[in-house]
């Protein structure tokens, strides 16, 4: 053997014995690896997978599930849902209006700071109100204020809202983050790097595209925040975040797919699972082609089994929905013509419209967007397939899907939509006829113009479910759009977390009184 | 003369260079305003439906969407030249600040990425070059062969799930960590994708490598060394291997310039925040800054790499040097 040779084996041996040392000495810190899982505060450290930073941190303009659940918790609203999407007080202790409903006056809490230290007053929520009205702000909520005429500030810690018509679904449309009170004079581009609210977190630290860190705000008016940090975590791939879970990296995940959701479960994980306020549906458009015809639109309706659209794109994991899904509202979906399928009654409802040689629907599908969309398509093609309805689907990448949607340029669309809380601020922009999103609903009528007036002008409760359940009742007589089912989420937390509840909406508000630990 | 040519050769290189980097800026441009969307549905889907013209004239001009396309490209285009890559409006960061942080994690996985590939690769092609047609072939060739047909999705989640669940290992579970902050976390984040993109890039080598042996072997002045007594291994390492050299760097250039594009199945399984996943985010929130200036870094990095394997050519073949 050459000395060379010698030389170079010697140098394998070492370079050798390094790896292995190192790789025995990378092996042991493991799940308590994380630095603030373990600082031992009070309600301790959580963090929380997601597979993507918020798009925007700035709560008026916030529309993407990450960001809307993020800023949920650093921003205060007037109003908040409690975890049964009750109204309750938030930043207001309570409101009363008058007697001709024109007149909502809010009681402001007092005491209450921003995380800038400014106080919140009649004058942040005026200034607030304001700018979410200005079309220059490009506000999403912007419509919910449609009734407000102005914005009073009477003393400091009361405010009056002057409308045209009374709005019994106002104070629940104040509890979403897209109402969220910012300080006066704050902008969108300063709000984008330091947001300043007043919820129980406040913004620690953020790597873009890696990490966002809450820590507990001190001065919350409330009862104390629990947890000492909240870290969302960037992880963009789903079983990704699972591995994380079981390798105890991270200690909470919400999913959407029933699969991935699956796979969480084990020994140190559970899954919860929530029905959601979102719907799938198929929309069509009642102002095109042969659906104007009502009598097609009721063969759609009772050609298809959304059951089995249920079970073969989502497993079964859901539940066959009406128009109307927040708990205290809820449609019956058996209160619907053909609440079962029914083949002979399709078809002498297309017999009706004179179409019995069959119709073709363009249909739009976006592949991308939800796990199951392309599934239900397929699904309800071959059911409309048996009564000579011919869906022509058009899978399209969820930009173009987008656009289309937007425009309102189709027949049907197989749909994945949010629910809201209130039916009004759920429907009434779809399917009144000056509702902003009406070109896409494709359907409006004098009955249902009337109703949704009627459900505004109602404060009593029992009276507005009567009002509403009509309304659900019309929209389905008249087969406006064909509701499907509805999914789950899937809140999968370590062992150790404990007193978190999800909710319908999905929202994260819990996190206040979660602990870890 | 030689000089003048010389001088000649360069400048015609970095014309080449230039025109190339331009044509694909114009590219990107035009690719990314041709597909259906733009920042505002992008960022509020279909909710942008419910915005009122003045809305959206307001956002248009907040990310703007309103100036005319050319104003758009040159306005762009001449930041780029100042430095200034852009913002993105998604995380509030100067393009070149991302840029920054992005890019060293790329290169740093390509080349431990391309390390492995070759420790793999080419000792695997010799193998088998060494007796054609027997079972040392075999086992090189199906290995090649499971290193191009098992999809790096499919091997990086299989990898992470099984150490994840089983011995509760998952570096990648935690918050990146910048080799310049802590080189043994960062050692072992990069460890799984390194080995899953590298175990993709051994199979090419593997074949060229074992395709070149093959070639030079056959040649006269092996024969002559192999009469002359010299030993196999320095026959094979210094003669057969030294001459093989070239196609095995080409290939090996190649991959690396695509590895500098980013590896984005592989950055988002291990989370790595690569330049993948920068151009990938920017793509789906249709920033339109951050995509162009990240393309035309990267397509400076291929570039580069491009000429640097021209250069090692020089290095390595005296024929290409003489001419």
């Amino acid at each position: 053997m050459s000395a060379r040779t010698r030389a170079a084996r010697g140098w394998i041996a070492a370079v050798a014995s390094v790896a292995v040392l190192t790789l025995a000495a990378c092996s042991s810190p493991t799940s308590s690896s994380t630095p603030s899982a373990t600082t031992g505060k009070p309600g301790g450290s959580l963090v929380i997978g997601v597979t993507s930073d918020p798009d925007t941190l700035f709560p008026w303009k916030a529309t993407q599930f990450q960001a809307v659940h993020l800023l949920e918790n650093i921003y205060g609203t007037l109003t908040e849902f409690d975890k049964n999407l009750n109204v309750v007080p938030g930043l207001a202790t309570s409101w009363d209006t008058s007697a001709d409903g024109k007149t909502l006056t809010l009681h402001l809490r007092t005491g209450v700071k921003f995380d800038d230290g400014t106080a919140f007053d009649s004058a942040s929520v005026k200034s607030s109100l304001d700018a979410i009205k200005n079309e220059a702000t490009a506000a999403v909520a912007r419509s919910s204020l449609s009734a407000v005429t102005s914005v009073d500030s009477t003393d400091a810690s009361t405010v009056v809202l002057h409308l045209t018509a009374p709005d019994a679904a106002l104070p629940a449309n104040l509890a979403t983050v897209n109402m969220a009170m910012l300080p006066a004079g704050a902008t969108e581009t300063a709000l984008n790097t330091t947001p300043d609210g007043t919820g129980p977190y406040k913004l620690e630290s953020r790597k873009p595209s890696q990490s966002i860190t809450l820590a507990a705000n001190t001065a919350y008016w409330g009862d104390a925040p629990t947890l000492a940090s909240i870290e969302f975590r960037v992880i963009p791939d789903e079983s990704s975040i699972v591995s994380a879970l079981q390798s105890g990296n991270v200690q909470m995940a919400v999913f959407d797919d029933p699969l991935v959701a699956k796979t969480a479960e084990g020994p140190n994980v559970t899954v919860t699972k929530t029905p959601q306020l979102s719907y799938h549906v198929l929309q069509l458009n009642a102002r095109r082609g042969a659906l104007t015809d009502v009598n097609v639109r009721l063969a759609m309706q009772c050609a298809i089994d959304r059951q089995q659209v249920l079970d073969t794109a989502a497993l079964g994991e859901g539940e066959v929905t009406g128009p109307i899904t927040s708990p205290a509202y809820k449609s019956d979906p058996k209160a619907r013509p053909c609440p079962t399928r029914d083949l002979a009654k399709a078809k002498e409802y297309l017999a009706k419209a004179g179409k019995s040689a069959g119709v073709t629907i363009d249909t739009i599908v976006s592949q991308g967007e939800y796990a199951t969309s392309v599934n239900e398509a397929q699904n309800l093609a071959a059911q409309l397939a048996e009564v000579g309805i011919t869906l022509k689907l058009e899978v399209l990448e969820s930009g173009a899907y987008v656009d289309r949607w937007i425009a309102g340029d189709f027949d049907a669309a197989v749909a994945l939509n949010g629910g809201r809380p209130d039916p009004d601020g759920m429907y009434g922009r779809y399917f009144t006829s000056t509702g902003n999103l009406n070109k896409v609903a494709g359907y409006s009528s004098p009955e249902l113009d009337a109703l949704f007036a009627e459900g505004k002008a109602t404060a009593d409760p029992a009276a507005r479910k009567a009002i509403y359940t009509k309304i659900s009742d019309d929209l389905e007589n008249n087969a406006a759009w064909i509701w499907l089912f509805t999914s789950y989420t899937y809140t999968a937390t370590a062992t150790s977390v404990r007193g978190y509840t999800p909710m319908a909406n999905g929202s994260l508000q819990s996190l206040r009184s979660t602990t870890v630990g | 003369m030689v000089r003048q040519l010389l001088h000649h050769s360069v400048v015609r290189r970095g014309t080449q260079m230039v025109v190339t980097l331009f044509g694909v800026a114009v590219f990107v441009f035009i690719m990314l305003r041709a597909i259906p969307g733009n920042q505002i549905t992008a960022g509020l889907g279909t909710e942008a439906a419910a915005l009122t013209p003045a809305q959206r004239a307001a956002l248009e001009s907040y990310y703007g969407l309103d100036k005319p396309l050319l104003t758009q490209f040159f306005g762009w285009l001449g930041n780029v030249c100042t430095g200034n890559l852009g913002v993105s409006s998604r995380s509030q960061q100067s393009v070149l600040d991302m840029t920054m942080h992005s890019l060293p994690v790329t290169i740093e996985l390509a080349i431990l990425s391309i390390v492995l590939g070759l420790v793999i690769g080419v000792p695997l092609g010799m193998l088998s070059a060494s007796k054609p047609e027997s079972p040392r072939d075999a086992i090189g060739q199906t290995v090649g062969l499971a290193g191009l047909s098992i999809p790096a999705f499919l091997l990086a989640t299989a990898l992470l799930s099984v150490l994840a669940q089983v011995w509760g290992y998952n570096p990648n579970g935690r918050v990146f960590a910048p080799i310049t902050q802590d080189v043994l976390l960062n050692l072992q984040q990069m460890m799984l994708p390194a080995f899953v993109l590298g175990f993709g890039i051994a199979a090419p080598i593997m074949r060229t490598t074992r395709t070149a042996v093959l070639d030079v072997r056959s040649e006269d002045f092996v024969r002559t060394a192999r009469a002359k007594g010299v030993p196999v291994r320095r026959l094979y390492v210094r003669h057969i291997l030294g001459n093989a050299l070239v196609p095995i760097v080409t290939m090996t250039g190649l991959q690396f310039g695509y590895l500098l594009g980013g590896a984005v199945v592989v950055e988002q399984v291990f989370s790595i925040p690569g330049i993948g996943r920068q151009v990938l985010l920017g793509i789906q929130q249709k920033e339109y800054a951050v995509v162009q200036s990240t393309v035309l870094v990267i397509a400076v990095a291929f570039v580069l790499v491009n000429l640097l394997t021209d250069v090692l050519y020089r290095v390595i073949d005296p024929r290409v040097r003489a001419s």
